[in-house]
């Protein structure tokens, strides 16, 4: 049964005594005596199990409880205006489930529901116009899977190795179906001024607002008005009923519990735009309206908290890569810090602007790795080293750091976050 | 699917096969009413087998027909990356929605432009914004503007842009003044957004210049004079620059062998150790190799008794009006002090007896004087915080009835003692 659940860090931190055992006698039942699970009558080989109707709406069954997004509280003032991360340690495939994609609120998540939900465009519009949740449903819909990340993702270590997981290193991101409507569509609806000077600034309802500028030329491309993510209505956390999703750019401008859109012939230079989401470099001056979130990957598997348990022979090395200017191409895995790289199987290719599972096939000999990932994309963009990053923009940034991350893998199979020469 | 006809047709084998396909197929959404009025008949024992098996045939042609088409679909938008077909792109409006009423516009769109466009008319001046910020901002950013605990620092940092932490204050680094006016007047202050007048507005933006030496003490700011006052760090962005600095660089086929003579550690996230402790993993795992549930059986009681005389609803209704409070106030296990005090055992509790929590006058003094919070005093300062105790740091407003007090106050019970 415990092989069902797996260990956590700290009991792998502690030692790994108890897990070289666990392994062991895992490897025992199958050599020697026979095993109990297969011989033995089991309960629920036996008895009946519980009937449908039992959860409505299913939950993960309890072993895997562990898999769920957690908080570094001393991150940010208060639970109300703070960040949480996806469990991206633990997930396979591409698509993350809302319950367990990350959260981030300026003002916490309300309830606002579909019959009190209104959306405004006004400004440069011939027909300042007001939407029901009704209304938005009788547009022409489409559907797309994009990846969400927090322009902070990782940005706790510009300065060097800080937290031990990818979880919290790179959680800040998760990747869904979304159903909505082009932005473009509801623009035309109103009769804006769709020239290419202009802006398009998005609030929500919550009492942040978490106001956005949006240049014309990204809205009308391929931003979408959003009421669904992986095929059922977005949960509260994520902006129900209707959320913006601006694919490939930054976190922040996919303003949930959308409430306004108004066409302006400059940007409004909102808080989110001017003291947050803005980047200071070494001598002091910051970059604004850095929107593209550029290529990116972490290995997800081993990692801190996924630690090699079953002992040499075969290994699956997996991870995610991803890229606000389009396809991910290529992923290159080294073990050995960098100094030599073999190309990753990629898993369904194709989807711009979505993540892209990698996989590494190998065997592991029992040595100390150094384990880093590296992707590619359509741009012929290759993800930077830190050091590359730095020798740019100095270590002063939070946000946008899509640096190369290393693992430390022991002889024991634990993961460790590192920086390497 | 196939089977439920089968039940009434157990003779006709053949048929009934055919039809169950026509009627799983219809599952899908293919001619629904012909496959029910198909099922009616079979029902009545009614149909003649050689008709329906005819239909059924003509059914599943459309069926491939419309599978065929529907393939094409598929393929196309798996060309174009997304997963459906873009959708029609029309210069004809469809006339959806209604007209926005100038009222409605008027109370929602409230921004400010960097050029002064959206600013009401109005003004406030330093020493009223003084009082204004003690009362409504200092909780969290302090009294002179320089940020409590983890919130935000609105005052000084000059200077510091270049260093390793830089303090980006309104001083420093905001470099629009229109930004602090919008945010001020929308979203703060947190908790009670939204309910400055245009005047307070402007008087504690005014303070907020004066924190920052932007300003002398007997200036008033307006909508006159909004566009003179110049921000410290003005000039102190660009624009994106990464296709210059970084992406011309970094587009190139990267190396794969012998890419670095070595490879040295440099740091360690163990040294720096403040990855939060995987309780959760730690929980489940106990709880799974558990037998049974001997050990939690004491605690579960003893909480049960205690919350044994308490209404779960109430205490519920209760969890839901605390919401307006815990943007500044913990309670239960852990529970820290924040911009507002931790609320443990509040109840009982001595007025401003928490320790290391940095209170008003006000109530410094009422627990000075031995006053102690019981549901009659609470209920009352719940109502109407500033009217009870004058001078009190709290903002908020207070509570709308006496049914959201009682509520809460079941739910302060409830989380228990300290």
């Amino acid at each position: 049964m415990d092989d069902s659940l797996k260990p956590s860090r700290r009991a792998f931190l502690r030692g790994s005594a108890a897990v070289a055992a666990g392994t062991v006698a895992g490897g025992a039942a199958a050599q020697g005596a026979p095993d109990p699970l297969i011989t033995e009558l089991q309960d629920w080989a036996s008895f009946t199990g519980v009937g449908v109707d039992e959860t409505p709406y299913g939950l993960p069954i309890q072993f895997e409880r562990d898999v769920v997004r957690r908080n570094v509280p001393w991150l940010t003032a208060s639970p109300i205006s703070s960040i949480n991360f996806t469990p991206i340690h633990a997930l396979d495939g591409t698509i993350t489930p809302q319950g367990c994609a990350f959260e981030r609120h300026h003002s916490g998540a309300i309830e606002l529901s579909k019959a009190d939900y209104r959306l405004m465009i006004n400004g440069l519009v011939d027909r300042p116009l007001v939407f029901t949740y009704e209304d938005l449903e009788r547009f022409p819909r489409e559907n797309h899977v994009y990846f969400c990340e927090c322009a902070a993702n990782t940005g706790m270590e510009w300065a060097g190795s800080q937290l031990n997981g990818a979880q919290f290193t790179h959680g800040m991101i998760h990747n869904m179906e979304y159903t909505g409507i082009p932005l473009r569509t509801l623009l035309q609806e109103a009769g804006a001024d769709m020239s290419a000077d202009k802006w398009v600034y998005v609030e929500g309802a919550d009492a942040s607002s978490n106001g956005r500028s949006i240049p014309m030329e990204k809205a009308l491309d391929d931003v979408l008005v959003a009421f669904k993510a992986n095929g059922e209505a977005l949960r509260m956390e994520h902006g129900y009923p209707v959320r913006l999703v601006v694919p490939g750019w930054e976190g922040n401008m996919w303003v949930k519990w959308l409430r306004r859109i108004e066409i302006t012939d400059m940007a409004v230079e909102s808080r989110e735009e001017t003291s947050k989401y803005t980047d200071v470099y070494e001598d002091g001056v910051a970059r604004k309206w850095t929107w593209v979130m550029d290529a990116k990957s972490v290995i997800t598997s081993p990692s801190p908290q996924m630690p090699i348990t079953h002992g040499t022979g075969p290994l699956v090395i997996s991870g995610l890569a991803w890229s606000g200017h389009g396809k991910i191409t290529r992923v290159d895995v080294s073990t050995d810090g960098g100094i030599s790289w073999q190309t990753a199987r990629l898993g369904k290719q194709g989807d711009s602007k979505a993540l892209t599972r990698f996989y590494l096939d190998t065997e592991w000999d029992g040595s100390p790795m150094l384990l880093q990932s590296r992707a590619m994309d359509e741009t012929g963009y290759v993800q930077p080293t830190k050091d590359q990053l730095r020798e740019v923009r100095g270590e002063n940034g939070v946000y946008h750091n899509n640096c190369i991350q290393t693992w430390f893998v022991n002889e024991e199979g634990i993961a460790e976050n590192v920086e390497v020469s | 699917m196939s089977k439920f006809l089968n039940l009434y047709l157990p003779a006709a084998g053949g048929t009934a096969l055919i039809l169950g396909s026509a009627y799983g197929l219809s599952t899908r959404g293919y001619q629904d009413d012909t496959v029910a009025a198909l099922q009616t008949q079979l029902e009545q024992k009614e149909v003649v087998v050689a008709d329906a098996s005819a239909q059924a045939a003509a059914l599943d042609a459309q069926v491939a027909e419309m599978m065929a088409a529907n393939e094409e679909l598929l393929a196309r938008a798996a060309a174009g990356g997304g997963l459906t077909d873009p959708a029609p792109v029309t210069e004809v409006a469809y006339g959806l929605g209604r007209p926005a009423l100038d009222e409605e516009i008027a109370a929602w769109d409230v921004d400010v432009l960097p050029d002064g466009r959206g600013l009401p008319v109005g003004s406030g001046d330093v020493w009223t914004g003084e009082e204004l910020f003690v009362d409504n901002c200092a909780a969290c950013h302090g009294d002179f503007a320089e940020g409590v605990g983890n919130w935000p620092v609105l005052a000084g940092g000059f200077d510091t842009l270049a260093d390793e932490d830089p303090v980006k204050t309104v001083g420093s680094y905001w470099p629009y003044l229109s930004t602090v006016w919008d945010y001020t007047h929308r979203s703060m202050p947190f908790g009670n957004a939204g309910t400055l007048s245009d005047d307070d507005t402007y008087a504690i933006v005014a303070y907020i210049l004066y924190s920052n030496n932007l300003v002398d003490d007997d200036f008033t700011l307006s909508n006159e004079n909004f566009l003179d006052v110049e921000m410290y760090n003005a000039d102190g962005f660009v624009v994106d620059d990464r296709d210059v600095l970084e992406y011309a660089q970094w587009r190139a086929e990267p190396c794969m062998e012998n890419c670095k003579d070595s490879v040295e550690i440099t740091m360690r996230a163990s040294v720096v150790d403040v990855t939060p402790e995987d309780d959760m993993a730690e929980e489940a795992s106990a709880a799974h190799s558990m037998s049974d549930d001997t050990a939690p059986a004491e605690e579960s009681a003893e909480a049960e008794n205690v919350q044994a005389s308490a209404d779960p609803a109430l205490i519920e209704a209760g969890q839901g009006v605390f919401r307006q409070c815990s943007s500044c106030h913990q309670i239960g296990e852990n529970a820290r002090n924040g911009a507002g005090p931790q609320l443990n055992g509040i109840l009982g509790r001595t007025i401003g007896g928490v320790d290391g929590f940095r209170y008003s006058t006000v109530m410094a003094d009422a627990g000075a004087a031995g006053e102690v919070w019981e549901a009659e005093n609470l209920t009352a300062f719940l109502m109407d915080p500033r009217g009870v105790m004058n001078g009190t740091k709290m903002a908020f407003r207070g509570l709308r009835s006496e049914e959201d007090a009682a509520a809460l106050l079941a739910y302060l019970q409830s989380m228990g003692a300290e």
